[in-house]
């Protein structure tokens, strides 16, 4: 009986039809492609992105050079020098670094800060084309903080009840 | 030399006229169908195809065009030169020649020759030239294969179509493609023939290579066959030449089977329409099922490609000859 049923199984091309059928039903499906850059999948508050150096809300910045994520940071990429501040002679960093050539965005510099400093934001965003722009200096990674501040605070917030 | 003019100048210009006609007209209509090939695809698997170029990615398959046409044309060290380039415009040409025999609709033929089907039989055989050609000149081993094979599918398969095409040629009577639509009148002959029309829909999806017997260009094995080698303009023409042949076993399926330009009622709201919206749109739907076919069928393996053909169809078909002919004599139907 098995022999006959997978013959007129095979006769009739009833997988065939069957999977026609199938396949006409994903068809009229709605179809599941996101129409990027016009439109864009949801990211968690966790997203690693690139980096910022974020400010206190009176335009102090939060890094301190201690230099722990520096030393955590697996890829090498990150390079501080550090040294008292001209003005008030506080511990800043004269020199703060990162080659997003090198980093692989674990986010082990974020978990290392004491105080918040330096974070992965939400964007993903930051090809370029060339080589010499994606080696961050200070400047630029104050500036992407200021820029993605109201973005990376929510997401601390929201993660936080997790931490 | 007037005399000469409209002896001979006239009705020459007046062909030329007609065979650039059918070949922009299927040129431009294969844009499309390429376009609607991977928006089809696309759609079984959820995916939304091809939308950027223009409105809904209709200019896609020219943008392809004008990439295809500006890159570099790179011919291997060691390849063949001459073949190399013959292979792909010998496809291409070969492709196109079909065309000049198919009946749009009613006295809408290039050449309305009285051997029109066995032209076409013989027209889309040699297509494997280009194939094995390309295949051997490209001197590299994954285009060598896949042209072997495809020699070998394309070989076995038109054994089959050739019976297939036995038995309607038997309940028509005529080689010519306008008589063998008109013998459809009363009946299209999918109905009462209809294990050969899926038999020879089959046999069609292998002569041209389409999935599931895309084995000449299986990219988990061989790369992309014989066309690995080839980029630039060559490749297009094998791309061009390959759809035009699968556009032009539509419309053999659609001439044999489905009743080519006739309408499926020859009653009042069917027969207002010209015959050729019916024949084209005849054409997208056998058209519609070979992509559906590439989007839900997985690939054959090689010794499975040859079994279906030589031990499945070929006896059934062979027997169904038989059948038919038995049929037509028993019951007096043989056709004048």
């Amino acid at each position: 009986m098995a022999f006959l049923d997978r013959s007129a199984r095979s006769l009739f091309l009833l997988e065939f039809v069957g999977a026609f059928w199938l396949a006409m039903k994903y068809f009229f499906k709605p179809k599941r492609t996101v129409n990027y850059p016009y439109e864009k999948g949801p990211l968690s508050p966790r997203f690693r992105g690139e980096h910022a150096l974020r400010r206190y809300p009176n335009g102090e910045e939060r890094c301190i050079a201690c230099k722990l994520c520096e030393a955590v940071c697996p890829a090498q990429a990150i390079t501080i020098e550090a040294g008292p501040r001209q003005d008030d002679g506080s511990r800043r960093t004269d020199r703060y670094d990162i080659d997003m050539t090198k980093c692989i965005y674990c986010g082990f510099c974020q978990e290392a800060c004491p105080v918040d400093a330096i974070v992965e934001g939400p964007n993903f965003e930051f090809a370029t084309e060339s080589r010499e722009e994606l080696f961050y200096n200070k400047e630029r990674l104050l500036a992407n903080g200021d820029r993605w501040e109201f973005e990376i605070s929510k997401n601390i917030e929201l993660d936080a009840p997790y931490r | 030399m007037a005399e000469l003019w409209w002896d001979y100048g006239w009705p020459l210009t007046i062909m030329v006229g007609q065979s650039l006609l059918v070949i922009v007209g299927v040129l431009v209509a294969l844009a499309f169908l390429l376009l609607a090939d991977r928006k089809i695809w696309a759609a079984v698997q959820l995916r939304r195809g091809p939308n950027v170029v223009g409105p809904f990615g209709l200019w896609q398959s020219f943008a392809d065009f004008f990439k295809f046409a500006l890159k570099e044309v790179i011919i291997p060290d060691g390849a063949n030169k001459g073949v190399f380039l013959l292979a792909p415009l010998l496809t291409f040409v070969l492709a196109f020649m079909g065309w000049a025999v198919i009946p749009f609709a009613e006295g809408w033929v290039v050449a309305d020759i009285n051997v029109g089907i066995l032209y076409v039989f013989a027209v889309s055989s040699l297509g494997v030239y280009g194939v094995v050609m390309g295949g051997w000149a490209s001197n590299s081993k994954y285009p060598f294969l896949g042209g072997l094979r495809s020699a070998a599918q394309m070989v076995s398969y038109e054994v089959s179509i050739g019976f297939v095409i036995i038995t309607v040629l038997l309940c028509v009577g005529s080689l010519n493609l306008s008589d063998i639509v008109r013998a459809q009148e009363n009946i299209w002959f999918f109905i009462p023939l209809f294990p050969m029309f899926v038999i020879f829909f089959i046999s069609a999806l292998a002569e041209t290579n389409r999935p599931p017997f895309d084995l000449p260009e299986a990219e988990s094995e061989l790369v992309a066959g014989y066309q690995t080698e080839y980029s630039s303009t060559p490749f297009l023409l094998f791309m061009i030449g390959e759809y035009a042949n699968i556009v032009l076993m539509c419309a053999m399926i659609v001439i044999l089977f489905l009743g080519g330009w006739l309408p499926p009622f020859d009653i009042a709201p069917f027969n207002w329409i010209p015959g050729i919206f019916w024949f084209v749109g005849k054409m997208l739907l056998i058209f519609f099922m070979f992509a559906m076919v590439k989007a839900f069928v997985p690939r054959y393996r090689y010794d499975q490609l040859m079994r279906l053909g030589w031990k499945v169809f070929l006896p059934f078909s062979l027997v169904w000859v038989v059948v038919t002919a038995g049929a037509l004599v028993a019951f007096d139907w043989v056709p004048a």
